[in-house]
Order: C-alpha cells, then sequence, then structure tokens
C-alpha cells in the first residue's frame, strides 16, 4: 500500500507540471499587459526597462520557469519563514499580482477562511443530509420516501446554483427578512449577537451548496446500499438472529460506505468549482470571487496561481480517493 | 433453395418491427421519461415556433411601457428598457439549446472518437486514456472563464459579436466535457473486442476502419446516446453559468442565463423577473436528466422486455 501510494505521488508530479504548463500557455495568448495603467508621460526607454526588470520580454519558457520557481521553491520558502520566523526567502522574487500589486499568496491567505468556511461547512452538511437520506431510501426502496427522495435529488441536479441562489435570496432575504443576502465579511464574532448573525449569513450560501451535494451523494449512497442489502452476508446476519439496525448499520453501511468515501472524496474540488458561483451571488470575497475579479482585471499572476491551486485540489483529491479506496477495501490491494 | 420459404416469415417481421419499436416500448413504461419527452418538446416547440405566433422583436425597445407587470400586451411583463420578456425569453431558449445541442455534439463526436481508437488501438490506448485523466485534473471553470476572457474579442472581431460568442462558447464547452463520453466508450470497446462476433471479423479480414463503423459503433451507440442527453443539460448549465458570471453572450443577443443575470440587478423590485429564465433552465435540465434515465433503461437490452 505504501509503495502504491508513493507511486502515484511520484505520478502526479508529472501531471501537475502539464497542467501548469497549459494553464500557463493557454494565458501566454492573453493580450494583456502588466505596465497598461502605469502613466503615459513614463518615457519608452524607462518603460523598456521596467518590462526588462520584470522579465516580460524574455522567452517564454524562461516566464513559465520562473513562475514555477516562485511557486514550488519561494512560496513555501516564504511560508517557512511566516511559520519559522526565519529569514530563507529574504530578497527573493514573489508571485506578484497585478492587480493589488501585492504577493498573490497574500492576498490568497486573506481571502481563504471565508471560502473554507463557507464551502466546508457546506461540504459537512450536505454529506450529514445525504447519508441518512440515502439509507432510509435504499431500505424502503420505492416506498413514498424514496420518490422524494429521488425526485428532490433530481431537483438538486437540476436546478443550478445560480438559480436556487437567487430563489433563496427571494424568499428568504426579500420576501421573507430572515437572512441578509450578502454575505459580510467584516463582521467580528466576539459575542452571542454577532455570532447568530454570523450563522445567518451563512446559513443562504451553505444551503445552496448543501444542496448540490445532498443531491449526488444521496443517491450515490442509495444505489452502493441497495447493492449491498442483497448480498448473501445480510440473509447470513439476519439468520443469526441480529436485530434489523445491527444489520443495517454496522454490517450493510461499513460495506457500503467504501465506494461513497471515495466519492466524497472526489467531490472536494467541484465543491469548490461551485463556489466560484455561489461567492458571486451571496457576495462571499472568498477564493472564487477573487478568481472573476482578477479575470476581469486581466490579472494574469493571480489567474495562473488560482487556477493552478484548483487543479492540485483535484489531483490532491483523486490520490486521496485512490489511497482511502485501497485503505478501506481489503479486497482491492493495488499490489 | 429449400430453404428460402422458411426465410421469409423472419423478413416479414423484421420490416414490421425494428430495435427502436422495442426500445420505444420500453421508453413508454418509464413514467418521468415520456412526461420529461413531452415537456423538453413543448419547450423546444416554443422556442422554435413560438416567435411565429409571438411577433415582437426581442431587442424592440417601448421605453414608455419599461417595467410593467404581466398584461395582455405582454404576458410576462417587460424589463428596465420596455422590451417583451416573453419575446426574450423566446430568443434566449433558441440560443441556450442551440448552444446545448451544439456544444453535446462536439463533445460526443470527440468522446467517441477518442474512446473507440484508445479502445480499439492498443498503442494508442495509454497516451490517450492520459490525455483523458489529464483534462479531468484541470479545473474546468476556471479554465473556461480564461477561455472566453482570451479569445472573445479575436472571434468577435472575425464572426461578429452574436456568432463569435457563439462559436467560442460552443468549442469550449465541447473541448471541456467529452471526458466521461470518452471512458465509458473505451469501456464498451475493450469488452466489445473480447466477443467472437469481432473475432469472426478479424478472422475474414475486415480492416479496422470497417471493424469500427460496422461492428463497434453500432454496439456501443446506447451508452453514446444516453451520455449524449445528459451532455445537452451539461452544457446547457454551463452556459448559463458563463453568462451569469458576465462572461457570455452579449446582452442584446440573450440567452436564458444572461437574462438571469439581467434580471438579478432588479432584485429587490421585480423578483418575478428572475424566475422565468431560472424555471426554464431548470425545467429543461429535468427533463432532459429524465430523458436520459429512461433512455438508459430503454437501450439496455437486458432490461428491455422484462
Amino acid at each position: 500500500m505504501l509503495t502504491f501510494t508513493f507511486r502515484r505521488l511520484l505520478l502526479a508530479i508529472p501531471t501537475l507540471v502539464l497542467i501548469s504548463l497549459i494553464i500557463f500557455l493557454l494565458l501566454d495568448l492573453a493580450p494583456g499587459d502588466p505596465l497598461a495603467d502605469q502613466p503615459l508621460s513614463i518615457p519608452p526607454e524607462v518603460r523598456q526597462k521596467m518590462r526588462d526588470a520584470l522579465g516580460l520580454d524574455s522567452p517564454a519558457y524562461v516566464r513559465y520557469l520562473l513562475w514555477a520557481k516562485q511557486f514550488f521553491w519561494v512560496e513555501p520558502l516564504v511560508f517557512v519563514d511566516w511559520v519559522a520566523g526565519t529569514s530563507f526567502s529574504e530578497g527573493m522574487q514573489r508571485i506578484v499580482s497585478w492587480q493589488f500589486r501585492a504577493p498573490v499568496f497574500d492576498i490568497i491567505i486573506q481571502r481563504l477562511p471565508q471560502t473554507l468556511w463557507v464551502v466546508g461547512l457546506a461540504y459537512l452538511v450536505g454529506v450529514l443530509i445525504a447519508l441518512p437520506i440515502g439509507i432510509i431510501s435504499a431500505y424502503r426502496q420505492y416506498s413514498w420516501f424514496d420518490q422524494v427522495g429521488t425526485f428532490i435529488s433530481m431537483i438538486g441536479f437540476s436546478v443550478p446554483p445560480f438559480f436556487s441562489g437567487v430563489l433563496m435570496i427571494v424568499f428568504f432575504a426579500i420576501m421573507l427578512p430572515w437572512f441578509p443576502s450578502i454575505y459580510d465579511t467584516t463582521l467580528v464574532v466576539n459575542d452571542f449577537e454577532s455570532f447568530g448573525q454570523q450563522i445567518r449569513q451563512m446559513t443562504l450560501p451553505v444551503m445552496v451548496l448543501a444542496l448540490q451535494t445532498t443531491a449526488q451523494l444521496s443517491r450515490f449512497m442509495r444505489a452502493s446500499m441497495l447493492d449491498n442489502l442483497n448480498h448473501d452476508y445480510v440473509r447470513t446476519a439476519r439468520a443469526k438472529g441480529m436485530t434489523e439496525k445491527v444489520v443495517l448499520l454496522v454490517h450493510v453501511l461499513r460495506n457500503s460506505m467504501i465506494p461513497v468515501v471515495t466519492v466524497i472524496a472526489l467531490g472536494i474540488p467541484s465543491i469548490f468549482g461551485g463556489a466560484i458561483i455561489t461567492e458571486q451571488i451571496f457576495k462571499v470575497n472568498g477564493l472564487g470571487q477573487l478568481l472573476i475579479t482578477a479575470i476581469y482585471a486581466n490579472d494574469l499572476p493571480m489567474v495562473q496561481t488560482l487556477a493552478f491551486i484548483f487543479a492540485v485540489l483535484i489531483v490532491l483529491c483523486n490520490l486521496i480517493a485512490d489511497v482511502l479506496y485501497g485503505l478501506l477495501d481489503p479486497r482491492i490491494r493495488y499490489d | 433453395m429449400t430453404d428460402a420459404p422458411m426465410l421469409e416469415p423472419v423478413k416479414a417481421d423484421t420490416s414490421g418491427r425494428s430495435q427502436w419499436w422495442d426500445v420505444w416500448d420500453q421508453f413508454k413504461t418509464h413514467k418521468g421519461a415520456l412526461f420529461g419527452a413531452a415537456v423538453f418538446l413543448f419547450i423546444v416547440l416554443a422556442v422554435t415556433i413560438g416567435p411565429l405566433l409571438w411577433t415582437i422583436e426581442p431587442t424592440f425597445i417601448d421605453i414608455r411601457a419599461r417595467n410593467s407587470g404581466p398584461s395582455l400586451a405582454h404576458p410576462f411583463g417587460t424589463d428596465q428598457l420596455g422590451r417583451d420578456i416573453l419575446a426574450r425569453m423566446m430568443a434566449g431558449g433558441q440560443v441556450s439549446i442551440a448552444v446545448g445541442l451544439t456544444a453535446m455534439l462536439i463533445s460526443v463526436l470527440l468522446g467517441t472518437l477518442i474512446g473507440v481508437v484508445a479502445g480499439f488501438f492498443r498503442k494508442l490506448d495509454g497516451l490517450l486514456m492520459g490525455l483523458t485523466d489529464l483534462f479531468l485534473a484541470l479545473p474546468l471553470l476556471p479554465l473556461l472563464l480564461v477561455m472566453v476572457m482570451l479569445f472573445r474579442e479575436t472571434l468577435s472581431r472575425s464572426f461578429g459579436p452574436e456568432m463569435g460568442t457563439f462559436i467560442l462558447i460552443v468549442s469550449a464547452i465541447g473541448v471541456t466535457s467529452w471526458m466521461q463520453t470518452a471512458r465509458i466508450v473505451r469501456g464498451e470497446v475493450l469488452a466489445l473486442k473480447e466477443r467472437e462476433f469481432v473475432l469472426a471479423a478479424r478472422s475474414i479480414g475486415t480492416p479496422s476502419r470497417r471493424m469500427i463503423l460496422r461492428h463497434i459503433l453500432p454496439n456501443v451507440l446506447s451508452p453514446i446516446m444516453v451520455s449524449a442527453t445528459l451532455g445537452i443539460a451539461t452544457a446547457i448549465i454551463t452556459e448559463s453559468a458563463l453568462s451569469f458570471l458576465g462572461l457570455g453572450f452579449p446582452p442584446d443577443f440573450p440567452t436564458w442565463g444572461r437574462l438571469l443575470f439581467d434580471a438579478i440587478d432588479y432584485l429587490q423590485q421585480y423578483p418575478e423577473r428572475v424566475f422565468w429564465p431560472g424555471l426554464a433552465i431548470s425545467l429543461t435540465v429535468l427533463s432532459v436528466n429524465y430523458i436520459g434515465d429512461g433512455l438508459r433503461d430503454a437501450l439496455d437490452p437486458r432490461i428491455r422486455g422484462r
């Protein structure tokens, strides 16, 4: 198992390098110019010197390698410095956003908590709702509960987040003014009142994202449970006189969770993608909103870094899912 | 010669009843799929024939009648410039469904090509499946946004703003959504290759090209059709998402997603305006999903006839 994990880790490296290259080459076609907003009174030779200093005229591979060095070497060093208080990264050039004139990672660190709070909580809520629904609909197949569950998850599949989010705003923020429609990131949680406010402003975005997760996961959980319910070991367990609860929640559930756990791991990056839209609706200034503004502002280093971080997430979650599958299911050992 | 009369009744039977009748019989038993097909047909008819009956131009600006509520003259009301929302909904539906169908076609063609080639030619399998995995690991929504941002200007200049955006969005969605189809088709082709009839065809010297067209493709048609149906739904949602983020079609060439995006600004005053485009998108996607569900059952000969 350990060798398998290592092999997968090694395989992930060329994938990531290729992806970063693809993103870089795509962005290289962009017409943006980081010096476009400098005053026109700058003489051309000074402008040229600025371009040279930023390395804008060097060939594509040099710029790519520079970005790679900054991403894989300088930024980790900065992180080490920040944690341990050392000064390895002093004087090194970091990835600088054209839009904010500040290191990209400083801004990402500012925005990360909002995304993680909303997205992470939404995923957790979605999983917690989906699992019981899936279990009950499988156990009572074709009952009214199952039918309703099927219908609701079909709706969850079909209603895109940008519509369900807007509908929630219309119903729960305009018609019934229970929740705020805009996420206030300046809110400081220091007492019960502000904590309640934080909960209220998180409710709508979390609900929108959780609906998507629930729809997919509950269907998957149901199918997986149904697969296992017809196996012989279930009949054996019942024949031995175990209670329905033990049969269902110990024997069947544990076996059915194997594929579901990997699906949960695989779903994490897609929820970040969905967050791009949800953050836009509720004006959460997280990573997704940062990406959209960076695209509008032609801020290529920011777009490049963010897109690559999303790719790293996907590759990492795929890896985790594969390893988990092997760990949980002794029948599948890759070596 | 004595066999000839024996063959005739069989012939008469097959001419009247192809396998598609069986498929239709099975499809009919799936209530949701039948209902979905009816709704989808209704939406398609409404957006194609509707503009012939409802002759107000979607771009006609009647500034005196702006922001009016539902009335006989404007059943869905008018927007902030006095344009008729019903006409805009139909125009938007045409574009949305056209985008969905074209993008689906591109993605299915690409996916089938790559899947069949990867499954059939062992030498190319590793390379093509590596490519598929690579595409699956790409962050698609950010890349789609970037692609739209990068190429919108260039394509608008050479094909005009409407056609340019259409080509761009359709090909961007097609190029980023073929992977599932490719994987499914490859799996099916790999399984088919081990079957006796393929061996028989190979033993009489059938060249690869004819083998694929005659023997492999007809047998992988059902998963392709299912993923094509579901592909329409994904493409419509992706296009709406792009339009919703402001990186889709221009405002005077509306799609449902764009109409929804424009209606957000007036959410406080006229919340009903977001309702119609959103409902249209959701209904279309829901009906297409149900059709796909029914097709999956209907096209599977193991389930059919049970």
